[in-house]
């Protein structure tokens, strides 16, 4: 299994709406549509073939939540009992009260949340028709009181996260900040002024060559030039080794579901 | 159409192209910072800039479909685009583009999977020389495929015509206004079916069908130029990759 | 175009790194963006220019007509100046006739231009009280990331400066260059909270609570200003965004003259 992912990724094989992907011997995966005995790519993208799919991993396009996906959202309206939320999608997305830690009263929504207000959230559900729930009410999900967020495009989260976490962790290690990877492609940074505006650009870049290969050494060497983050980072490398080895937080979560996207 | 000659004795037109030559096409993808996709395309002077915010929210809201996303496309000439300044502003003519342009892009986009949104298309023609739907339709459709909307196929778009009694390609400014017939095609090379289809002017059966043969065949060229400008878009730095194996074992 | 909510957080974050004289791009207060600048790329144009400001990107094209002056003024050339702020530029931009907004700009620009004298209208005239010549400024944004005066201005400065009279054209006479001289540059400062910083990138324009454009030509008078949104500045203020313009369209002149003409 492992050694047919390492040929598909070996050439990452860039493909175009209609280009003809493969035969019915495979199953129409994600990006793509069958039409007689073929299938062919509906998104430009990647080309992955996974458990006897064709994928294509798109390279842009609007986030399309999933129940369960955690992401990052602006409240932009508020109800007598419920919240709109902004979650980089096509659709409104909204929040109840029932759905939130908070025991709040009918027309109290502003007390709690106002508008402009970025929150750490989760999709509760998502209907055939698209209309969407968000939910703050486990463990972790809060308000964000703090910190700047990068919006990037939501196909190149997993990017961002890399294999195993191993890119956010090498953000981190060189800035010292403080990530959350919303699935919808906000990214929540908090950290020392200077260090924010550097993960940020390490973000901006993996967005911009996410089909790059050797990315990884690419951030790393871009971390690296920053020679005042190398002062603080050894300066300050007690403090972030223990940051480092602190059991993983919400904050620290990265991609769960979306193991089949990663490239 | 009086004393006016526009293929010359050696069967050359005007600017020099055989009758079934194109003008020469430049396409790029993914020019705009704003845009969630857009494409630029030089066609011979036409240049043309399409961009494309979606799938989003319907407005106005009156619009929104339930079952689909709806494609809204409005063409616009910039007032300088022309000999003669365009007052800005819609016209029945920049209408009707839209409306046939959206169409023809409907075809293509799987507009199922977003219901109730809309995917807008702006075509901003920067400069116009003849052919500017056509160069708008091949624009737009990179821009939706920038923009990474799940569709079937690219669109790709270009006219025939008949001028000095002779059937041509992609008419240029003066055989468009002095020619004797004018077919822009919207076409998928692949599938072989058409999406947009005007025509006038007059021509025998015959005629219409070579020209629309010889329009056919350019679009499997130009097909071939979008695709490369998409490839383009995302070449950057791949040079400088190491062994390519790397970051799978990292 | 509807006001975007920014989120707070944001907005604190801009704060924060002004607090410590920076900004969310590295620039500092007094820095302008990388310029990149096209002439004359419009061949149906009399005159064209293309700025990039950061990521800013505005269309400028000069159109000229032969037209009747208003009566008040029988002996001089027409200049109008529009401006649309298209869908394409900005997902809060809408189809339709230019808004405030877009009006303001173009009013602005047109007052830079108007006000320096920098086209002598009356030498527009062909016939007194018939016939003359109309000057049709129009500005397009393509992308917008902040400050479109000073980009709208700078394009329309350039273009102007490249513009043929088509005279052939209309038959009175041989094309010739359009008789323009000065270059009134404006430079756009931003304010939130105490901080002024120039050039503002959109999202700093967004979290802005009052903006001032100064106009500033080559012998250092000012030509234009506007003060603009509903926050407030003081005089002190008022004075040292005049000093950092003419600072500023000074080494922005000596370099459009050097590369654009």
């Amino acid at each position: 299994m492992l050694e047919k992912q390492d040929i598909q990724l070996e050439k990452r094989i860039l493909v175009i709406p209609g280009e003809e992907l493969g035969d019915v011997s495979y199953k129409a995966g994600t990006g793509t549509y069958r039409k007689g005995e073929k299938i062919f790519a509906s998104q430009l993208g990647i080309k992955n073939i996974r458990a006897g799919y064709i994928n294509v991993i798109p390279l842009g396009g609007k986030y399309l939540p999933r129940s369960g996906d955690s992401i990052i959202g602006i409240i932009i309206d508020l109800g007598p009992s419920s919240w709109m939320i902004n979650i980089n999608c096509p659709y409104p997305a909204m929040m109840h009260v029932n759905e939130t830690p908070w025991k709040v009263d009918y027309g109290d929504t502003g007390r709690f949340l106002k508008v402009g207000d970025a929150v750490l959230a989760k999709i509760a559900q998502v209907d055939e028709t698209k209309r969407i729930q968000i939910t703050m009410k486990e463990h972790g999900l809060r308000k964000l009181n703090s910190g700047q967020i990068v919006k990037i495009s939501h196909s190149k989260v997993p990017r961002v996260i890399g294999k195993g976490g191993s890119m956010i962790s090498l953000i981190k290690e060189y800035t010292g900040c403080r990530i959350f990877v919303g699935q919808n492609g906000n990214i929540w940074l908090d950290g020392e002024v200077e260090a924010v505006i550097d993960a940020s650009k390490a973000i901006e870049m993996i967005d911009r060559e996410a089909q790059v290969m050797g990315l990884t050494d690419k951030v790393r060497a871009f971390l690296q030039e920053h020679s005042h983050l190398q002062e603080k980072y050894q300066t300050d490398s007690d403090e972030l080794e223990t940051v480092a080895q602190q059991p993983p937080e919400p904050e620290e979560e990265t991609q769960s579901g979306k193991e089949d996207n990663e490239w | 159409m009086v004393e006016e000659r526009l293929i010359g004795d050696d069967g050359l037109r005007e600017d020099g192209r055989k009758p079934d030559q194109l003008r020469p096409i430049k396409i790029e993808a993914g020019v705009l910072h704003n845009a969630d996709g857009s494409a630029y395309v030089e066609w011979g002077k036409n240049k043309v800039l399409a961009a494309v915010y979606g799938p989003r929210e319907v407005h106005p809201k009156f619009l929104q479909d339930s079952t689909k996303a709806i494609v809204q496309v409005t063409y616009n000439m910039a007032a300088f685009s022309v000999d003669d300044r365009i007052r800005p502003g819609p016209n029945r003519r920049a209408t009707e583009i839209s409306k046939i342009i959206g169409e023809a892009l409907e075809y293509v986009i799987l507009t199922h999977h977003f219901p109730r949104s809309s995917v807008d298309v702006y075509i901003e023609v920067l400069e116009a020389s003849a052919g500017t739907r056509c160069a708008g339709l091949t624009a737009a459709s990179v821009a939706v495929a920038d923009a990474g909307i799940p569709m079937t196929d690219l669109v790709v778009s270009c006219a025939a015509g008949k001028a000095d009694g002779q059937i041509i390609l992609d008419l240029g400014k003066s055989e468009d206004n002095l020619g004797e017939a004018d077919v822009p095609l919207g076409y998928i090379p692949r599938t072989g079916e058409i999406v947009l289809l005007q025509m006038d002017g007059h021509l025998t059966k015959a005629e219409f069908e070579k020209a629309m043969n010889m329009a056919m065949n350019a679009c499997k060229d130009i097909y071939e130029m979008q695709k490369d400008a998409l490839r383009r878009r995302y070449a950057v730095g791949a040079d400088e990759d190491k062994t390519p194996t790397q970051e799978v074992i990292e | 175009m509807s006001k975007p909510i920014i989120a707070e957080i944001q907005k604190e974050q801009i704060r924060r790194l002004a607090s410590e004289g920076k900004r969310m791009d590295g620039r500092g207060f007094e820095e302008l963006r990388n310029l990149e600048v096209e002439v004359n790329s419009i061949g149906a144009a009399e005159g064209s220019a293309r700025i990039i400001l950061g990521n800013t990107d505005v269309l400028v094209g000069v159109k000229m007509s032969v037209g009747t002056p208003f009566p008040d003024k029988p002996n001089d050339g027409v200049l109008m100046t529009g401006n649309e702020l298209k869908p394409m530029a900005h997902q809060d931009f809408s189809v339709g006739p230019p808004g405030p907004v877009s009006i303001e700009i173009a009013r602005v620009v047109d007052r830079g231009i108007r006000e320096s004298k920098m086209i002598d209208l009356s030498k527009l005239c062909i016939v007194p009280g018939e016939k003359v010549w109309m000057v049709f400024v129009d500005i397009q944004v393509i992308d917008y990331d902040g400050n479109l005066f000073d980009a709208a201005t700078l394009g329309a400065l350039l273009a102007l400066h490249n513009t043929t009279v088509p005279a052939r054209k209309f038959e009175v006479g041989e094309n010739h260059k359009l008789p323009v001289n000065g270059w009134p540059l404006t430079v756009t400062s931003s304010k939130m909270d105490d901080f002024i910083m120039v050039d503002p990138v959109l999202l700093e324009e967004q979290v802005a609570d009052a903006r001032l454009t100064v106009s500033v030509d080559e012998n250092d008078f000012i030509r234009a200003m506007q003060k603009g949104l509903s926050g407030a500045f003081t005089y002190e203020e008022v004075v040292k965004a005049v000093d950092v313009a003419a600072s500023l369209t000074k080494k922005l002149r000596q370099k459009i003259i050097s590369t654009g003409e």
